[in-house]
C-alpha cells in the first residue's frame, strides 16, 4: 500500500527473539513450549523469597553471534539492570534486561523492497540488542471474575532487538523484520516459530509531512504474530494517524494492539507518565564479560548468512539476483534448493530448481498456508522430477502435471509418469507422422505461411500438440515443422513456441 | 551437666567422646529455651521435635564413628534463612504462614555437617533495624538487662547466644546486623566479605550489601561455623570463587608484628566516653600482645550513612516487589481489582519501617531523582572504599567501636526512626565496602555489654578471627553471663 | 531535596503501597529525616568517582545450559494465595 501523497512514515521495530536454549535465562527450568500451566516455573522463575539468578552461558553466546552477523559492536563487558513495574505475569515485579551496558551494540542489516527492475536496497541501522528474560502469559478466559497467570514463559531468554526509526513504509519493515527472522535462524539461535510467540515484533510507528524534519508522536503496534499482519498493523496505523492529523487531531503516544479479525489497531494503554520503571544495576548478577579469544572463536563459528549465500548462488549458479534473494530468504528454502540440487547430482540445473522452487512449488506453499519444510513435495522428489526435465522425458508443461499429483500424494514421480502415461514422445520419427498429417489438412494455411505469415507456426504448434495429447517434446516439434514448412516467405521467421 | 557453659570446642570432644549424647545435649538446651524464652522472645518458630529426631540421627552417626564439623551441635538460624520445612517469616506477617520449599545453601551445609537446627529466631522485619523492635512477631529482650534491646537485625540470635538458648547462631549482616546486636548482647559475631557465604535461599534485604554470618560465644566458636558456611555456590552469582582457607587452623597465627590501624574520625564526640574507653583497654591489651597501635584516618562516615540510607532501601524497594500476593505469603482478602491486591497484601503485610525503606527506595530510583540519589550513593560508596584501600596500606586490621553506645533503652527511638539510623555510623562504612567485619566484647559499661569492632581486607576472616582469639585467650568478657541465665534448668 | 505530599503518592503508586491520608503528614516527616542525610551526597568531590555498584571486583559466571530443575509444581504452590488448574489466579486483568 502506498502511502498518501505528502506525508511519509518512520517505522522503527523493536524484536523480541525467544533464544533457542534449553535452559531458561536465569534457571535450571525447561523453556519447551506448550507444556501444563507452571509445570516449567521453578522457583527462581516464580521469584519466591531467597532465590537467585545464575546467567544461562549459552544465551550470552547466542546474543553475541547475532551481534557478530549483524556487524555489531559485542560489549567484552555487559551488565543487567532491573526494570521495575508490577504486572501478574511478572514474578519478581521487575524484569532482568539491560539498559546501560547492553551486549550488543549497533550493525546493519540489509534489506531489498520491490520486485525486479523497480527493487531498492536499503540499510537499516540497529540501536542495539540486549539480553533479557521473558515474561509469563495471563489467561483472561476460563475464570470468571478472575485472571490465570502460567508463568512457563517467564524466564526464557530473549534478545530484544531494537532498529532505529529508519524505515518508511509496512514494506520495508516486513522486508527488515524477515531479514532478522532468516539470520536468528541461519545462526540457530531462534527457531522463528512467530505462532508459539518465539519471534515477537513490536512497531513504532509515526507520521509526518514531507519535509518536516521532527519526528511526529510515535504509537507502538504489539501483539503482531505474523508478517502480513505486520504489513496490514502498520499500513492501518500509518492511515489513522493521517487521517487522525488531516481531521485536525493529534496523534497521542500509546501502546496498541493489532487486531486480525477487524484489521485494525486499537488503543490498549496510554503511555502515562506514570510509566517509571526505576532501572538500576541487578545486585544479584555481575558484569558479564567476554574474552576476545571468544568472540575470535564464535565469529569464526559462524555459518553462511543470508546475503553471502546469495552472492555464492549468483556466483556459483549463475542465477539472478532475485532468484538468490528468494532462495536464500529463508533457511529452510535455501537448504531445500541445496538438498534438491545435491538429489540431482550430476544432472543438477540449479537456474531449473530456482524456477521451481521460487515458482509453482512456493506458489502452491503459498496457496495452502505451508511452510517449505511441511512441503508434500520433498526435496528428493523435486530432483526426482526434475531429472525427467533434464532428460526430456517430460516437458515443462507435462511436469507441473506431475508436481500437482506429487503434491496431491500420488506417489514418486516416475510412477506417476507411468501411471498417466506422460510421458514424452521424443521419436522425431512419430513427431514427423504427425506434422506431415496436419500440413496435408491445411494446404492452404501451409500456402500462406510460405507466402510470409509467419504468425502461422505458432497454429500448426497447436494443432500437432493437440494431436499428441500435449506429449510431444517442444523442441523436436519446433524443428520438425520447421523443416517440413520450409522459408516463411522472405524473412523467414525465428518464431518460436515458448 | 552445664552443657551451656561449654565452649563448641569442647562440646565436640564430649560428642565424639561420647561423653554426653547429641541428644542429652539439644535437650538440655530445648529446655532452656522452654524455660527462658517467654521472656526473651528471641525465637519466632522453635522445633523441637525435629531437633531430637535429628539428634538421635546424629548419635547414630557418632556412634558409628562418624565425624562432621558440627555433627550433633545445636544451633539456630536467623528467620530470614529458608529452611525446607520449617517456616520462614523474615519476621514479618507477609510470609508469616510461609514454607519455603528449599533449603538456603547455608542450611544445606550446616545439615550436611550434622547440626541442629533447635528453631528460627526473631530479628528486625526482612532485616531492616537495629533494635529488633520491627519485628510481627514482637520485640526481643536483652538478656542482659530486659529494659534494653538485643539490637538489630539479627537481634533474636544474638539474645539466644547471649543466654546461652543455644551455642550458636546464625545471622546476617547489611549495615551492622550482625557485629551490633553481638556488641549490645556480649558476644562474638563475625560478617565475612561480601560473597564469602552464599546468599541463596537468605531472603534479600540489600542484595549487593546482604552477608551471612556467624553470633557465637567466641571467636574459635564462630571460626567452626563459618567453616561449614563459608565457600562459592553456584546458585549465588555474587559469592566468590576464592578458596576457604583453615580458620581454625589459623586462629594460632602470631600477634607478632601485627598493625592495629585505629581511626582517629571514629573516636570523636559522636561516640560514649564509655565506650571509648573500654575500647582503649582492650587496644592496650592488643598491644601487650605484640600489635602495634597506628593512627588511621577514615573520613566521611555521615557520607557513608547518607549513602547506605539511599542504596539499601533502593534494592530493598525492588527486591520487595516479589511480595505481591500472588503466588506466595499475604494476600487481603476480597480484593476489588488487581491495585488493590497489590496495595492492600502489601500495606497490611509490611509494617511501617518496612513500607518506609521501599518508599524511600522507589524515591531514590524514580525518574529525576535517580542521578541525584542513587547514582551519587554509589559514587561516595566508591569513596568509602577507596578509604578503607587506602588505610590497609598502613595497617593490617582496624579496630574501632561498633556502635557509638551501649544497647539503648526500648523504646527509645521509635518516635524518630531517622535517629536509629545514627546507630550504624560504624557499621555501615564495612558493608558498602565488602569487607569483612567482627564484634568482640570488651567489657560493660553501666552494666550493658561494649563491643569492640575488627576490620580487615577482604577475605581475610582467618587473620580477624586470630587477633579475637589471641584477645578472647588473654580476657574473660566473652565468657560472662547475665546472671539470669548462667544457672542450669531442670 | 525533600519530598512533599504529591511526590509521595506517586512514590507510593509505584510501590503499590496504600497510604493512609491521615498519617502522610507523620509518614513526611519520617521520609524526609531520612532523606535529608543525602544532602552530603552533593559533594562535588564525588562528581569524578565511577560509581560502584558492587563490593568486589569480579565477573559474572555462567552456567552451563542444562535443564536442572523437574516440575516440582505442587510444592511450589502450596504456598499460593489462590491456585486453580495450575494457574495463580489474581482479579481479572483487563488488558
Amino acid at each position: 500500500m502506498s502511502i498518501q501523497a505528502g506525508w511519509e512514515a518512520v517505522i522503527g521495530l523493536e524484536i523480541h527473539t525467544q533464544l533457542a536454549t534449553q535452559s531458561k535465562i536465569f534457571s535450571g527450568a525447561a523453556t519447551a513450549f506448550g507444556a501444563e500451566p507452571n509445570s516449567q516455573a521453578c522457583a527462581v522463575d516464580l521469584g519466591l523469597p531467597g532465590v537467585l539468578p545464575v546467567l544461562n552461558a549459552e544465551a550470552v553466546r547466542m546474543a553475541a553471534l547475532f551481534g557478530l552477523a549483524v556487524g555489531a559492536e559485542v560489549a567484552l563487558e555487559s551488565t543487567f539492570d532491573r526494570k521495575n513495574y508490577f504486572y501478574p505475569d511478572l514474578p519478581k515485579g521487575y524484569q532482568i534486561s539491560q539498559l546501560a551496558q547492553p551486549i550488543v551494540v549497533g550493525g546493519t542489516v540489509a534489506i531489498r523492497v520491490g520486485e525486479g527492475g523497480k527493487a531498492v536496497e536499503k540499510t537499516i541501522h540497529l540501536t542495539r540488542a540486549h539480553l533479557e528474560e521473558d515474561a509469563g502469559k495471563s489467561l483472561h478466559e476460563d475464570f470468571a471474575g478472575m485472571t490465570g497467570i502460567d508463568l512457563n514463559r517467564a524466564g526464557t531468554p530473549l534478545i530484544e532487538i531494537v532498529s532505529e526509526p529508519e524505515m518508511s513504509s509496512a514494506a520495508e519493515a516486513v522486508a527488515y523484520a524477515r531479514k532478522i527472522h532468516a539470520m536468528v535462524q541461519y545462526l540457530g539461535i531462534c527457531d522463528g516459530n512467530m505462532q508459539e510467540g518465539s519471534f515477537r515484533v513490536d512497531a513504532n510507528v509515526s507520521v509526518r509531512r514531507c519535509g518536516d524534519t521532527a519526528l511526529g508522536t510515535r504509537t507502538e503496534v504489539k501483539n503482531v504474530n505474523s508478517f502480513r499482519f505486520l504489513e496490514r498493523a502498520i499500513d492501518y496505523e500509518i492511515n489513522r494517524q493521517i487521517e487522525l492529523i488531516e481531521d485536525g487531531g493529534r496523534v497521542q503516544q500509546q501502546t496498541r494492539l493489532y487486531d486480525p479479525d477487524n484489521d485494525e489497531t486499537r488503543m490498549m494503554r496510554t503511555k502515562e507518565a506514570a510509566d517509571d520503571y526505576r532501572y538500576f544495576p541487578d545486585p544479584d548478577l555481575l558484569p558479564v564479560i567476554i574474552a576476545p579469544e571468544t568472540l575470535r572463536a564464535w565469529q569464526a563459528s559462524l555459518p553462511e548468512l543470508p546475503d553471502a549465500k546469495a552472492a555464492r548462488y549468483q556466483a556459483s549458479y549463475g542465477l539472478s539476483n532475485y532468484d538468490a534473494m528468494v532462495l536464500t530468504s529463508a533457511k529452510q528454502t535455501a537448504a531445500f534448493f541445496e538438498q534438491t540440487l545435491a538429489a540431482m547430482g550430476a544432472a543438477g540445473d540449479a537456474k531449473l530448481i530456482a524456477n521451481w522452487v521460487t515458482g509453482a512449488l512456493a506458489a502452491q506453499l503459498n496457496k495452502e498456508g505451508l511452510e517449505i519444510n511441511q512441503s508434500p513435495v520433498s526435496a528428493d522428489l523435486l530432483a526426482q522430477l526434475l531429472l525427467r526435465v533434464v532428460d526430456n522425458t517430460l516437458s515443462n508443461k507435462l511436469a507441473k502435471e506431475v508436481f500437482d499429483a506429487l503434491w496431491a500424494g500420488e506417489g514418486t514421480p516416475d510412477a506417476i509418469i507411468d501411471a498417466r502415461g506422460l510421458k514424452q514422445i521424443t521419436d522425431t520419427g512419430a513427431i514427423e507422422v504427425m506434422v506431415a498429417g496436419i500440413l496435408a489438412e491445411h494446404p492452404d494455411k501451409v500456402a500462406e505461411y510460405r507466402r510470409g505469415k509467419d504468425k502461422l507456426f505458432g497454429f500448426f504448434v497447436g494443432l500437432v500438440m493437440k494431436a499428441a495429447k500435449g506429449k510431444a517434446n517442444p523442441q523436436q516439434l519446433n524443428d520438425v515443422l520447421k523443416s517440413s514448412l520450409g522459408p516463411c516467405g522472405e524473412a523467414g521467421g525465428e518464431e518460436g513456441t515458448q | 551437666m552445664s552443657y551451656h557453659l561449654k565452649t563448641l570446642t569442647q562440646l565436640r570432644a564430649g560428642l565424639a567422646s561420647r561423653a554426653f549424647s547429641a541428644r542429652e545435649l539439644t535437650a538440655s538446651f530445648l529446655n532452656r529455651m522452654a524455660v527462658h524464652d517467654g521472656a526473651l522472645n528471641s525465637f519466632i518458630t522453635q522445633t523441637p521435635e525435629q531437633a531430637l529426631a535429628a539428634a538421635d540421627f546424629a548419635d547414630q552417626r557418632l556412634a558409628a564413628g562418624e565425624t562432621g564439623a558440627l555433627l550433633g551441635i545445636p544451633y539456630a538460624h536467623k528467620d530470614i534463612f529458608c529452611t525446607a520445612g520449617v517456616r520462614t517469616t523474615c519476621a514479618s506477617k507477609m510470609l508469616s504462614h510461609w514454607t519455603a520449599p528449599y533449603d538456603a545453601t547455608v542450611h544445606q551445609k550446616l545439615n550436611a555437617a550434622g547440626a541442629i537446627l533447635l528453631g528460627k529466631t526473631n530479628m528486625d522485619e526482612f532485616a531492616m533495624g537495629s533494635s529488633n523492635e520491627n519485628s510481627a512477631f514482637g520485640v526481643v529482650k536483652n538478656p542482659w538487662d530486659h529494659a534494653a534491646v538485643p539490637g538489630g537485625s539479627s537481634g533474636g540470635s544474638a539474645a539466644a547466644v547471649a543466654a546461652r538458648l543455644v551455642p550458636i547462631a546464625t545471622g546476617t549482616d547489611t549495615g551492622g546486623s550482625i557485629r551490633q546486636p553481638a556488641a549490645y548482647c556480649g558476644i562474638t559475631g563475625i560478617k565475612p566479605t561480601y560473597g564469602r557465604v552464599s546468599r541463596f535461599g537468605m531472603i534479600a534485604y540489600a542484595s549487593s550489601l546482604d552477608q551471612g554470618g556467624v553470633l557465637g560465644v567466641s571467636a574459635a566458636d564462630c571460626a567452626v561455623m563459618l567453616q561449614v558456611m563459608a565457600g562459592h555456590d553456584a546458585r549465588d552469582s555474587t559469592s566468590a570463587p576464592v578458596p576457604v582457607p583453615d580458620y581454625v587452623a589459623q586462629l594460632n597465627q602470631p600477634m607478632a608484628g601485627l598493625r592495629i590501624g585505629v581511626p582517629r574520625q571514629w573516636f570523636t564526640e559522636g561516640l560514649a566516653v564509655s565506650v571509648a574507653t573500654r575500647i582503649d583497654d582492650a587496644l592496650l591489651e592488643l598491644e601487650a600482645l605484640g600489635a602495634t597501635r597506628v593512627e588511621i584516618d577514615l573520613p566521611d562516615a555521615e557520607l557513608a550513612l547518607a549513602a547506605y540510607y539511599l542504596i539499601a532501601p533502593a534494592e530493598a524497594s525492588s527486591n520487595l516487589s516479589r511480595f505481591d500476593g500472588v503466588r506466595f505469603g499475604h494476600r487481603c482478602d476480597n480484593p476489588r481489582d488487581l491495585n488493590d491486591l497489590y496495595e492492600r497484601s502489601r500495606s497490611e503485610g509490611f509494617g511501617a519501617e518496612v513500607q518506609r525503606r521501599i518508599l524511600i527506595g522507589t524515591y531514590a530510583l524514580s525518574a529525576g531523582y535517580y542521578d541525584a540519589f542513587y547514582v551519587r550513593a554509589q559514587r561516595a560508596r566508591r569513596q568509602i572504599s577507596a578509604h578503607f584501600a587506602r588505610a590497609f596500606e598502613s595497617c593490617d586490621v582496624i579496630a574501632g567501636p561498633v556502635a557509638p553506645t551501649v544497647a539503648f533503652d526500648l523504646g527509645a527511638h521509635s518516635a524518630d526512626p531517622a535517629t536509629m539510623y545514627l546507630e550504624d555510623i560504624y557499621t555501615i562504612p564495612v558493608n558498602l565496602a565488602g569487607l569483612p567485619g567482627m564484634s568482640i566484647p570488651v567489657g560493660f559499661a553501666g552494666g550493658r555489654p561494649v563491643g569492640m569492632q575488627l576490620i580487615g581486607p577482604a577475605f581475610t576472616e582467618g587473620r580477624l578471627l586470630a587477633v579475637a582469639h589471641h584477645y578472647q585467650q588473654h580476657t574473660d568478657w566473652h565468657q560472662q553471663m547475665p546472671a539470669a541465665y548462667r544457672e542450669d534448668v531442670v | 531535596m525533600s519530598l512533599n505530599a504529591t511526590q509521595l503518592k506517586h512514590v507510593a503508586h509505584l510501590s503499590r503501597i496504600a497510604l493512609d491520608e491521615a498519617k502522610i503528614p507523620a509518614l513526611l516527616n519520617d521520609l524526609n529525616a531520612i532523606l535529608a542525610f543525602a544532602g552530603q551526597l552533593q559533594d562535588p568531590k564525588l562528581d569524578a568517582l565511577t560509581p560502584m555498584a558492587h563490593p568486589l571486583d569480579q565477573s559474572q559466571f555462567l552456567r552451563a545450559d542444562k535443564v536442572t530443575e523437574e516440575n516440582n509444581r505442587t510444592a511450589l504452590q502450596r504456598g499460593a494465595p489462590a491456585v486453580e488448574r495450575g494457574l495463580f489466579l489474581v482479579p481479572k486483568v483487563i488488558e
